[in-house]
């Protein structure tokens, strides 16, 4: 046995270190199509302070350790791409604190969302968090940590937005405390009115430390949600459209999807509106607002609202299971997307290319865009599906994925839970004096490059 | 390069997302897959099972003890294939891992706790080692008929035969049918094992064997109509034995006693006693039997039935299945199964864990006294707590 092993196992326990050939295999992959990379163990640390002795088993070793929750960010960022320890973080699964008049949850690194969600239907039903379509077993701390969207991201913007307070373990093996939370007991908020040190941490993807506790927003859960989809075939009047919707400030959520099949989709926009209230009149004055706000395109004849009846109880499940489904519909149990964050302005041209790339690379598509901040931005999803038994399919969406982020990333967006090499595109791009000072946070908060690494690394 | 394994679903395992789905019940509550539950790595979960068979058939990875153990420590319990969200696919989970243990059986490369299950089972008859003549034992002290011509056979299978637990479980059941004016008899020391967790170890052969002997048997007495007592029995009469040529129908003896109960309500009353029921996988998950056994509950007068979080098709295995009541592949501790269920069965409040299955009863029992519950939480089955509750 070598020492590192034998370290682990009197840190977190024999049951729970693994480098046997089954974990190793398991962990050097996502579901995505991006080729594995094996790590030398797996751990599951249950307690910050696990975490914290194996960082400095790491550090004293120069070895790599890569957090990882579920895995689900398909862009194969919990790959340990130079090898070394992959920590499975779903161990640390207690809800520690739950702050009801200040509407904030203190959770572990490895609660998640799902979890999350359980929990505050049986103990405050009246709080909500922002819930990723993602599968309920993604983490709230991986979300957090690729800059994640949910149900609310329309409202009150990226899930990160919602942090209030994290613990980290530094590289160092130094527990740091972010936000009020490090002045006294409570977990308000991340930063301001201090320096807000969370940006050393969140959408660094674990490149900088890794997070053991993490505090995070509540928001009223109305009793009443719906949904209504406006339709249309004019994709320059998209723009327009969630201009309008944005201006009523009615929307919980605004979401945009479009998909060659079944045919009665084909060549339409579907702008799906949620919102909520307590009360019926509220749900019917919002419907109302949100009617009029485009009843222009009603009246000519440019678009107009569908039946959603038979739909409600898919479009109002969260998370949404039939996201998931899309990976099985070439009945090949995979999906990737690219996802850059970008102005709403460019969802036809996106939109074209995403066309484009589909037609070109022979791959089934499904594309979708959630509405950031009232509208400032836009997560712009562009879906390929693929057959994992084919792997000159998964090739062939690998290189699709590239050319798309290549444009999108062109025309001024920026990349969402980016894989290395769109990273690594982002990081071309990306003016000299904002690199450098990327440089020197990662330089600075991790001097043996022991933190994920391969991620967020400056050439 | 070796040539791929085949399995007679192998053209479907690739269609695994591992999203995790199969992980959770419908709310998301807790972890419900209780092999991942316990081991906590995900390749003790159905994804990364099926992710892991994918690669051994591919031969990306070979057989191990540790491959045999994750696939080993799944307990069957169907709450992946409830919960998986893709249509077709979902429905052939369990097959898969089955047919992968199968093809561990051909190679020869199974743990030990489960080769020493199948020699017991092939020389003896039964998992326990003990004589066959020893079958008919659990029901002396109640006063039960051979069966001749009754409507039912009483079929109790080997834990109900030599399990202590088990035995009294038979005979609460037998007491009651009787006392209720069921026809039925019992085959005793003629019985044979039904097989049911020698086909979900993997051993096809031996099962085929074991269930063509229980046909034969059947057929030769004239039997129609089964009442079991141990769900698994259940699980392999309704699923396997028709493919076999039995030619019978099976009820769960909470499917009988629930219509007899009710008939017979007025004649039940208990004083105040608040019960929990835990959901038997293959009386539920697999069959679909909920209700029966709440029926019984609920027309005892003076009974009180609440419910655990986890219930019905969102059940939480007792760790029971798959066979690992007898090969105990997922191992003691706070985390194993039955630990987890009784921790949730006693936040309900409950006074009694009314239970339907000798195995689940067996496997409470045990973690009630793990978890130092003796004096505040009992088990008992349906039948027991029905019987209690008949005015002489």
């Amino acid at each position: 046995m070598t020492d590192i092993l034998q370290s682990l196992i009197e840190t977190v326990g024999e049951k729970a270190v693994s480098n046997r050939a089954e974990e190793l295999w398991f962990y050097a992959r996502d579901p995505g199509v991006l080729e594995p990379h094996t790590p030398a163990y797996v751990v599951a640390p249950k307690t910050t302070e696990e975490v914290q002795k194996v960082v400095e088993i790491a550090n004293r070793e120069r070895i790599p350790v890569v957090p990882a929750g579920n895995g689900m960010s398909l862009t194969g960022l919990v790959r340990p791409l130079k090898g070394g320890i992959v920590m499975d973080m779903k161990r640390m699964n207690r809800i520690l604190e739950l702050n009801e008049r200040a509407r904030y949850v203190v959770v572990e690194g490895g609660v998640s969302q799902g979890q999350l969600k359980a929990y505050l239907e049986e103990h405050c039903p009246h709080l909500r968090h922002s819930i990723p379509d993602a599968p309920p077993a993604t983490t709230v701390a991986a979300n957090v940590a690729i800059h994640g969207q949910g149900r609310l991201t329309q409202q009150y913007g990226f899930n990160s937005d919602m942090v209030t307070g994290l613990e980290v373990v530094l590289a160092n093996g130094k527990i740091c405390r972010i936000g009020s939370c490090s002045m006294g007991p409570y977990w308000f908020s991340k930063g301001p009115a201090l320096p807000d040190l969370s940006g050393l941490f969140l959408g660094w993807l674990g490149s900088t430390g890794i997070f053991t506790k993490v505090g995070l927003r509540l928001f009223p859960n109305k009793r009443i949600r719906d949904v209504e989809i406006f339709v249309t075939d004019r994709i320059e009047l998209v723009e327009d459209i969630i201009y309008r919707l944005t201006h009523t400030e009615m929307a919980e959520d605004i979401s945009i999807w479009f998909q060659p099949k079944p045919l009665m989709f084909k060549d339409n926009y579907h702008i799906n509106v949620y919102f909520t209230g307590d009360t019926e009149e509220e749900i019917e004055f919002k419907r109302k607002m949100i009617w009029d706000a485009l009843q222009v395109y009603i009246d000519s004849k440019d678009g107009g609202f569908m039946g959603v009846q038979p739909m409600k109880p898919m479009l109002l499940e969260q998370p949404q299971r039939s996201v998931a489904a899309f990976a099985d519909v070439p009945k090949g149990g995979g999906f990737e997307y690219s996802g850059p964050i970008a102005p709403i302005e460019k969802f036809p041209e996106y939109t074209e290319k995403l066309l484009e790339l589909a037609g070109k690379y022979d791959l089934l598509y499904a594309g979708a865009a959630r509405i950031i901040s009232g509208g400032h931005a836009m997560m712009y999803g562009i879906s390929f599906a693929f057959n994992r038994a084919d792997p000159e399919m998964m090739a062939r969406v690998k290189e699709a994925l590239d050319e798309a982020t290549e444009y999108a990333l062109g025309l001024g967006g920026i990349p969402w839970k980016p894989n290395v090499t769109e990273q690594q595109i982002a990081m071309r791009m990306m003016d000299p004096n904002t690199l450098d000072l990327l440089r020197m946070v990662k330089d600075n908060l991790d001097p043996n490059g022991i933190m994920n690494p391969g991620n967020w690394e400056v050439g | 390069m070796e040539a791929t394994r085949k399995l007679e679903h192998g053209d479907l395992v690739h269609r695994c997302f591992r999203c995790g789905y199969c992980k959770f019940p419908s709310e998301y509550v807790d972890f419900n897959c209780p092999s991942y539950r316990a081991a906590r790595f995900d390749t003790f979960s159905p994804g990364g099972r099926m992710w892991l068979v994918r690669a051994w058939m591919n031969r990306e990875l070979e057989t191990s003890p540790h491959f045999a153990e994750i696939l080993y420590s799944c307990l069957a319990c169907g709450n992946c294939t409830e919960h998986c969200v893709y249509p077709r696919f979902k429905d052939y989970l369990t097959d898969i891992f089955e047919e992968a243990k199968a093809q561990l059986v051909d190679e020869g490369l199974i743990p030990p706790p489960v080769r020493d299950y199948f020699k017991a089972v092939s020389v003896n008859g039964n998992p326990y080692r003990l004589p066959q003549e020893d079958r008919g034992k659990w029901v002396e002290g109640v006063d039960v008929e051979a069966f001749s011509d009754q409507e039912y056979l009483f079929y109790v299978g080997c834990v109900g035969s030599y399990d202590e637990l088990g035995g009294r479980m038979a005979r609460s059941v037998a007491g009651l049918l009787s006392r209720l004016g069921v026809s039925f008899g019992i085959l005793g020391a003629e019985e044979t094992c039904d097989g049911n967790e020698v086909k979900i170890l993997g051993e096809v052969g031996l099962f085929d064997e074991l269930a063509k002997r229980t046909i034969e048997t059947f057929s030769k007495k004239g039997v129609r109509k089964v009442i079991t007592l141990d769900p698994h029995a259940l699980n392999a009469f309704r699923k396997d034995y028709g493919r076999l040529g039995g030619r019978f129908e099976a009820f769960h003896y909470t499917e009988v006693l629930a219509g007899l109960v009710r008939e017979q309500a007025s004649a039940f009353s208990a004083k105040g006693l608040k019960v929990t029921y835990h959901d038997p996988c293959y009386l539920g998950r697999h069959h679909h039997v909920f209700e029966p056994p709440r029926d019984v509950i609920r027309n005892i007068s003076g009974m009180e039935l609440v419910e655990m979080r986890r219930n019905r098709l969102d059940a939480f295995c007792c760790g029971g299945g798959g066979g690992n009541f007898f090969t105990d592949m997922i191992g003691p501790g706070e985390d194993s199964p039955a630990r987890v269920r009784i921790r949730e069965a006693f936040e309900t409040g409950a006074e009694v864990v009314a239970v339907a299955c000798p195995q689940c009863a067996k496997m409470l029992t045990d973690a009630v006294k793990a978890e130092g519950l003796e004096d505040r939480l009992g088990i008992k089955d349906v039948a027991e707590i029905a019987a209690e509750a008949m005015q002489a």
